[in-house]
Parts: C-alpha cells; sequence; structure tokens
C-alpha cells in the first residue's frame, strides 16, 4: 500500500481529539454554568439539552484514548504516565459529572443538592485536568528510549495553569453559546450574558496563551518565525490564517451573540477552537510527544494501521451519519418554557 | 521496577476493573431483555410487557451509566499504569480495541439517547430499533473485549521480531484465538444469567411484598426468569466445562492452581475443599474425593494431570484465591441450576412459582449470585494467567509504568472514594426503584420514560 500510514493516523486521531473538544466542549460548558443558573428548573432545562448527547459526544474521548493506544503505543505509553495525575483527576471527575446526569433524578433533596454540585465541581474539574494535559503535553516531555523519565509534577507549571483557565473560559463559551442555540426565553438571555464574558475572557487568555508558547519551547517560536531576535515574515505568512481565523471567529460570535441568531455564535466559537487548535499543533507537529518523538517513531506497523484503516473507513461514516441523525432528531429549542413558572 | 508501583497498579488495575465488570454483565442482559419485552409487547399488545420496560428502563440508565463512566477509566488506565504492556501489545491486540470503540461504544452511546429520550420523536418501530441496536451493540463490545482477553490468555497470530516487538501475522487468528468461542459464550452466559437474577430477585419481592393479583407485571418476569434458569444455568455449565478444557489444554498451570494440584500423576483426586500453600507446595488440609480430579478435568481417572510443581515456582500462579474462587462460582453456578429446577417444576406441577414464598425468598437471596459468579470467574481467569499479562510472552510484573508509588496510592485511594460512593448510591437508587415498583397504570407513551428530568420537573425538587 503506498498509503502514508502513520500520516493518516496521525490525522485520524488529531481529528478525533479536535471533535471531542467541539462537542464534549459545550457539555462541559453547561456543567461549568450550573452554578450561574437561576433556578433549579433552568439547571433541568440545561442538563435536558445535553441529556440525549453527552455520551456520544464523550466516546471521542474514548476514540482518542484507545485510538493512541491502537495507532501510536509509544506515545500512548509515553504521555499517559507523563500526565499521570492530571489524567487521573480527568478520569474521577467525568465520573462524577457522567453519574450526575442519572443520579440528580433519583436523589431526594439532599441528594439533588450534591449531584448538582458534583455535576458542576465535575465539569470544572474534568476541564481544568483537559487542560493542564494540554499545557504540560506543549511543554514537552522527558524520555529516555522513548518511555518516559521525569518526574510526576513536571506538568504543573505557571504556563499549564494558563492554558487549564483559558480552556475553563473556552468551554463556557461553548456551552454558552450551545444554550442559545438551544433554549428560548430568559434562559437565553442569561446564555447571552454568560457568552459576553466568556468570549471576552477566551479571547483574552487566548492571547496571552498565544504569546506565552512562543516562550515555552524555542521551536515554536522558531516555527512562527522568531529567530535569535530576528523575525522572518516568509515563514509566519503562510501560518498567518490560523490567527485570522480565530479573529473572524470571534466577529461571528459577537454577531451571533448579540442577534441571539441559533447556533451562530456556537460555529464562531468552534472558528475560534479550530484556530486555537491549528495554533498549537503547528508548533509540535510533527512531534507526537513534544520534542523527542515524532508520530513516525511512535507508530504501529504497517499492517496494524493498515487493518485499522479498513476499519475506520467502513465504520466512520456509519458513525458520522447516525451521530447527525441523533442531532437531528433532537433538534429545536428544549424547555421554551423555562423560567414562566 | 519499583516494586510497590507495582503492586499498587494491580490492586487499581484489579479493583476498576472488577467495579466496572459488574456493570456490562449486568447491562448486556438487561438490553436484550429489554429489546425481548418491548419486541413482545409491539407484538402482543400486552400492557404487562409495557410496564415491564418501562421499569427496567429506569434500571438500565443507571447501570448503563456508571458502566461508561467506569469503562471511560480503563482506556486510559492502560497507559498510565501499563505503558509497557500497552507498547508491547498494541500491535497485536490495538485493532481489537479500536474496533470495539468502532464498532460498539459510538452505536451505543447514540442509540441509548434515542432508547431513553426519543419516545415522542421517532415511531414504535424504530423506537424498538434503537433498542436493539443498543443490544447489539454490548454483545459487539462484548466480543471484541473478550476477543483480546482470549488472545491475552493464549497468544497466538503473532511473531516476535528480533528487536523483541510482535507483530501479527494472521489477523483471523488474533481476533479467533482458539479459546475466544468458549470464553465469548461463557461471558454472554454470564451476563443473561445475571441480569435474570437480577430481574427474578426484583420480580419476587414484588410478588412477596403484594401478592400475585396485583404485580401481573412482576409474575410475568418472574415466570421469564424462570426460563432463563432453567435453560442457560446448564448451557453454562456446558460452556465453562469447555472453557476449562481448552484451559487445561493451553494453561496448565492455571488449571493445576485451580484444582490445587501439586503432583503430576493419574487419578487425581478432587479437591472439594483445601487450604493450598505455595511456602510448603501442598496443600496444607483437604477434603477430597479419590480419583474424581481427573475424570472431571481431563474425562478419565487414568488420565495423567499435570501439578504445579512441574512449573518452577516463578511460573505458578496464586493458588489459594485461584481455588476459592472457582469454588465460588461453580458453587453459586450449581445453585442457580436448582432455583432454575425447582422453578421449573413450580411451573409444570403447581399452579405457579408466585404461590411458593419459599421459592420467592430463595429467588431474592439469589439475586446478586450472578454479580459474584462473574467476579469470581474473572479472579479465577485472570489471577490464574499470573505471572503473566500476556500469557508465556510478557511478566506482569515487566508491564508496569514507569510512575510512582506515591501517584498510584493517590490515584487508588482517589478511585477507592469515588467507586464507594457512586457504587452505593447507584445501589441505593436502583434498590429505591424496585422497591417502589413499575407505576400502574402504565403511563402513556407520550411520557419519556427513561428520561428522569420530566419525573424531576414535575416533582419540582432543587
Amino acid at each position: 500500500m503506498s498509503l502514508d500510514l502513520p500520516l493518516v493516523w496521525a490525522g485520524i486521531i488529531a481529528t478525533a481529539v479536535l471533535l471531542y473538544v467541539l462537542l464534549d466542549g459545550f457539555d462541559l460548558g453547561i456543567g461549568i454554568l450550573f452554578p450561574f443558573a437561576a433556578s433549579p428548573r433552568e439547571r433541568d432545562t440545561m442538563m435536558e439539552s445535553i441529556a440525549p448527547v453527552w455520551d456520544g459526544n464523550e466516546t471521542w474521548l474514548v476514540l482518542g484514548g484507545g485510538g493512541l493506544f491502537a495507532a501510536f503505543p509509544f506515545a500512548y505509553g509515553a504521555l499517559m504516565p507523563a500526565l499521570y495525575l492530571p489524567i487521573i483527576l480527568m478520569l474521577l471527575a467525568l465520573i462524577l459529572r457522567g453519574v450526575a446526569f442519572e443520579f440528580r433524578h433519583h436523589g431526594r433533596a439532599r441528594g439533588k443538592a450534591f449531584w448538582t454540585a458534583a455535576f458542576a465541581a465535575g465539569s470544572v474539574a474534568a476541564t481544568l485536568a483537559q487542560g493542564l494535559v494540554l499545557g504540560g503535553f506543549i511543554q514537552g516531555v522527558t524520555l529516555r528510549d522513548r518511555a518516559f523519565a521525569g518526574g510526576p509534577f513536571d506538568w504543573l507549571t505557571p504556563y499549564s495553569l494558563l492554558v487549564a483557565l483559558g480552556l475553563l473560559a473556552g468551554y463556557a463559551l461553548l456551552g454558552s453559546t450551545y444554550l442559545i442555540w438551544r433554549t428560548a426565553g430568559e434562559l437565553q438571555v442569561r446564555a447571552r450574558r454568560w457568552a459576553w464574558i466568556a468570549a471576552g475572557a477566551t479571547a483574552a487568555l487566548l492571547a496571552v496563551v498565544s504569546v506565552a508558547t512562543l516562550f515555552v519551547h524555542p521551536r515554536i517560536a522558531v516555527r512562527w518565525g522568531f529567530e535569535n531576535g530576528a523575525f522572518d515574515l516568509a515563514t509566519l505568512a503562510p501560518l498567518l490564517p490560523i490567527p485570522l481565523v480565530g479573529l473572524v471567529g470571534l466577529g461571528v460570535v459577537v454577531l451571533g451573540i448579540r442577534r441571539a441568531h441559533h447556533a451562530t455564535s456556537l460555529i464562531g466559537a468552534y472558528l475560534v477552537f479550530l484556530s486555537g487548535y491549528t495554533g498549537l499543533a503547528v508548533g509540535f507537529f510533527p512531534n507526537i510527544v513534544p520534542y523527542d518523538m515524532d508520530f513516525r517513531q511512535a507508530a504501529n506497523p504497517d499492517n496494524t494501521l493498515g487493518l485499522m484503516l479498513v476499519g475506520v473507513a467502513l465504520l466512520l461514516p456509519a458513525i458520522l451519519g447516525y451521530t447527525v441523525w441523533v442531532y437531528w432528531l433532537f433538534r429545536g429549542k428544549v424547555g421554551g418554557d423555562a423560567g414562566y413558572h | 521496577m519499583d516494586l510497590d508501583a507495582l503492586i499498587l497498579s494491580r490492586l487499581q488495575f484489579a479493583f476498576t476493573i472488577a467495579f466496572h465488570i459488574v456493570f456490562p454483565s449486568f447491562t448486556i442482559g438487561l438490553a436484550s431483555y429489554l429489546a425481548v419485552v418491548e419486541g413482545l409487547w409491539l407484538v402482543t399488545r400486552n400492557e404487562a410487557f409495557k410496564t415491564l420496560y418501562l421499569f427496567w428502563v429506569k434500571i438500565f440508565a443507571i447501570s448503563f451509566g456508571m458502566g461508561v463512566v467506569s469503562g471511560v477509566v480503563l482506556s486510559y488506565q492502560l497507559g498510565t499504569n501499563w505503558s509497557v504492556f500497552s507498547t508491547v501489545a498494541s500491535p497485536v491486540i490495538g485493532p481489537l480495541l479500536a474496533f470495539e470503540v468502532l464498532t460498539a461504544f459510538f452505536l451505543e452511546a447514540s442509540f441509548l439517547g434515542v432508547m431513553l429520550f426519543g419516545w415522542k420523536r421517532v415511531g414504535p418501530g424504530l423506537h424498538f430499533s434503537a433498542t436493539a441496536l443498543v443490544a447489539v451493540g454490548t454483545l459487539i463490545s462484548a466480543f471484541w473485549i473478550v476477543s483480546a482477553n482470549s488472545w491475552m490468555q493464549h497468544p497466538t497470530g503473532f511473531t516476535t521480531l528480533s528487536d523483541g516487538t510482535l507483530r501479527a501475522v494472521d489477523w483471523w487468528q488474533v481476533i479467533f484465538s482458539p479459546t475466544f468461542p468458549e470464553r465469548f459464550a461463557h461471558m454472554v452466559l454470564a451476563a443473561y444469567l445475571t441480569t435474570a437474577l437480577v430481574v427474578g430477585a426484583a420480580s419476587a419481592w414484588r410478588l412477596l411484598r403484594h401478592g400475585p393479583l396485583e404485580e401481573e407485571a412482576a409474575c410475568l418476569a418472574l415466570r421469564m426468569a424462570i426460563g432463563m434458569f432453567a435453560i442457560v444455568a446448564p448451557l453454562q455449565l456446558v460452556a465453562g466445562d469447555l472453557s476449562g478444557k481448552e484451559v487445561m489444554r493451553v494453561q496448565p498451570a492455571k488449571l493445576a492452581a485451580i484444582e490445587a494440584f501439586w503432583e503430576t500423576r493419574t487419578e487425581q483426586p478432587f479437591h472439594i475443599a483445601a487450604w493450598p500453600d505455595r511456602a510448603v507446595e501442598g496443600n496444607r488440609f483437604e477434603i477430597s474425593v479419590p480419583k474424581l480430579g481427573s475424570l472431571i478435568t481431563a474425562g478419565s481417572t487414568a488420565a495423567e494431570v499435570k501439578g504445579l510443581k512441574a512449573f518452577a515456582p516463578a511460573d505458578r500462579p496464586p493458588v489459594f484465591i485461584v481455588f476459592w474462587a472457582f469454588r465460588v462460582m461453580v458453587g453459586l453456578g450449581i445453585l442457580m441450576i436448582g432455583l432454575g429446577a425447582w422453578g421449573a417444576w413450580l411451573l409444570w406441577r403447581t399452579r405457579g412459582p408466585e404461590y411458593s414464598r419459599p421459592f420467592l425468598w430463595a429467588a431474592v437471596a439469589m439475586g446478586p449470585a450472578g454479580f459474584l459468579a462473574v467476579i469470581a470467574g474473572w479472579v479465577v481467569a485472570e489471577v490464574g494467567r499470573q505471572p503473566y499479562v500476556i500469557y508465556g510472552v510478557l511478566r506482569t510484573a515487566n508491564a508496569v509504568s514507569p510512575v510512582g508509588a506515591g501517584q498510584v496510592s493517590a490515584s487508588l485511594l482517589a478511585f477507592m472514594v469515588v467507586y464507594a460512593a457512586i457504587f452505593s448510591v447507584g445501589v441505593l437508587y436502583i434498590l429505591r426503584l424496585i422497591a417502589q415498583g413499575p407505576e400502574l397504570p402504565p403511563r402513556d407513551m407520550d411520557e419519556p420514560p427513561g428520561n428522569p428530568l420530566a419525573a424531576g420537573a414535575r416533582e419540582g425538587a432543587r
């Protein structure tokens, strides 16, 4: 087969992770916004808007992790131990918020209050943990013989904390813009207010993270055209569309919030995420474990990747098809009467 | 290698996977059960089937959710704690786990949404299809995970390259390794039995409280459960025996541990109870039936069966745990067969099992038996595979991640606290639902049954 299988698989994993962030991002965002709802009824409506789809959204995380195991075992085997504590924190937080979907409605007064809090706290903690994982990843991982050889807290730095805060703002933006799309009435008014705040925070933190990332590793700065105090416009020019998409996205977000127009603000937020995602990827690609292991060194042999590619080619279109169908099935405003009782 | 990190990682994996396995083994069976009762309702229009569906789907939603979140943990834990295993095994079994996500997890997750929240939005036929797809998804998931586990128990279809890495040479042999068919049958039957026992216990409890006249649906469910005990429990004995024969063929050390055989000999005795001790290389105490051991394991008293001393001490699995876990599993299995026979006799010769209070109490008592048997069976399979994680290829001690004992003890403690909390709360909510029983008369189809949001909104709770 003449296909560059490791490259194809790098693309598949990158797509799975991006889809996870875009889809579970608004789910987690709704958990982050939970404490700010005006009433228990509003919280019910918020949860109702994601209840039929959250499980499917989270499955992209399993595909991301399982796919990394199956396609790039050396990356999986190096990154998971390196990011041990934030990964475990993320898993525990996802458990608490995941069971809350059902438990919240079987609990009596105190139980319900507890699982409401667990949903919010779990969503915030899972988001922060994912930010710490991302920050720790971008900073780079200490390797020896393709295995992790650093310390247990290598990932904990001001940079990774900054990234975690940025992701918190970003997911809140996804959550609030999703609510603008899926709700009406007072809750939608509130969601627009949340979206303004989250958009401002996301824009500011994304800018700060972008600048900070240039200082994290010399290779990133070089990639963007800054080398030894000199600046090379020819290197930067082809990458300019990336920040540009982010700026356009912010504009779309603003427009969408003002007019409360369907999914417009959510689509704008997606453009912002796409910009941030590719912007970070440019810095470390083709490394899959920054900055000592590229995706080819981490990949499984071609016979393994080839077999799995056949599976993906057959199954992924079906998965995307029924996922879109499920979203279509549950379209429209939920609990449009929220706040009127 | 950090010895403490190894032991803690093993404890953590055992704890998290034993916790997880409880939910799939229940939801695999319950999904099929829901598909059956929904199908029967569509065909017969007997309202009792709808009552059963609407009741059990709520319990399904709770159990499935707990299975999902505890399953996500496992897909990351292979890397956090067993990175060497991951890098060694991935070229061969990576595709099996990837296919599980692609063929099962997305299917289950997406159609679960339709199953729980889609009543108003799709017709009865499409809704039934969603239930059936979730049920099929759970079986596909079991297929891949048992396939991967069977390969770890008896790896075939691969070669070891000069640099020590593994390479698949025959995917068919990897996916359908020789012990796979028996293991898959054994697991699926176990899931069906587990579910039938829970459904039977819940129905018996309703009948004990209210009597058969008020509990038409519970009578129906109890009779269905008895049918499952009577047919599936004996089948499971056959599947288990076939699986055991495979173990003797490919993992003789595990078989020796299961039966606490130390010497290699003909006319092995069967130990009903024993206290096997690796330190003295023998049983400190045993109650045995002469010659029966060879007969059960090899089919003839004259057959020579290997004992543990035939293997180097470093290659022997822990005996005590494996021996007793096996006896717990088989003992519970025999009780299940007995319950099935009793129930079948009551159905056949009396006016019905719902009038026999001793039988109803026995059914209630056997409610958790499936879970215990599944965990015990899992212990036999996995502890019996020690000291290897990939049998004959990679030792567990060499498979662990380069992480410190401090991190692993912190995570193990956190898992224990969180799992204890969600397990006890989940069980409490399920028991509470069983105690409340199905809502009578059945609610209108318009109302989303698994949608507790609506119920929550009605109650106007916090």
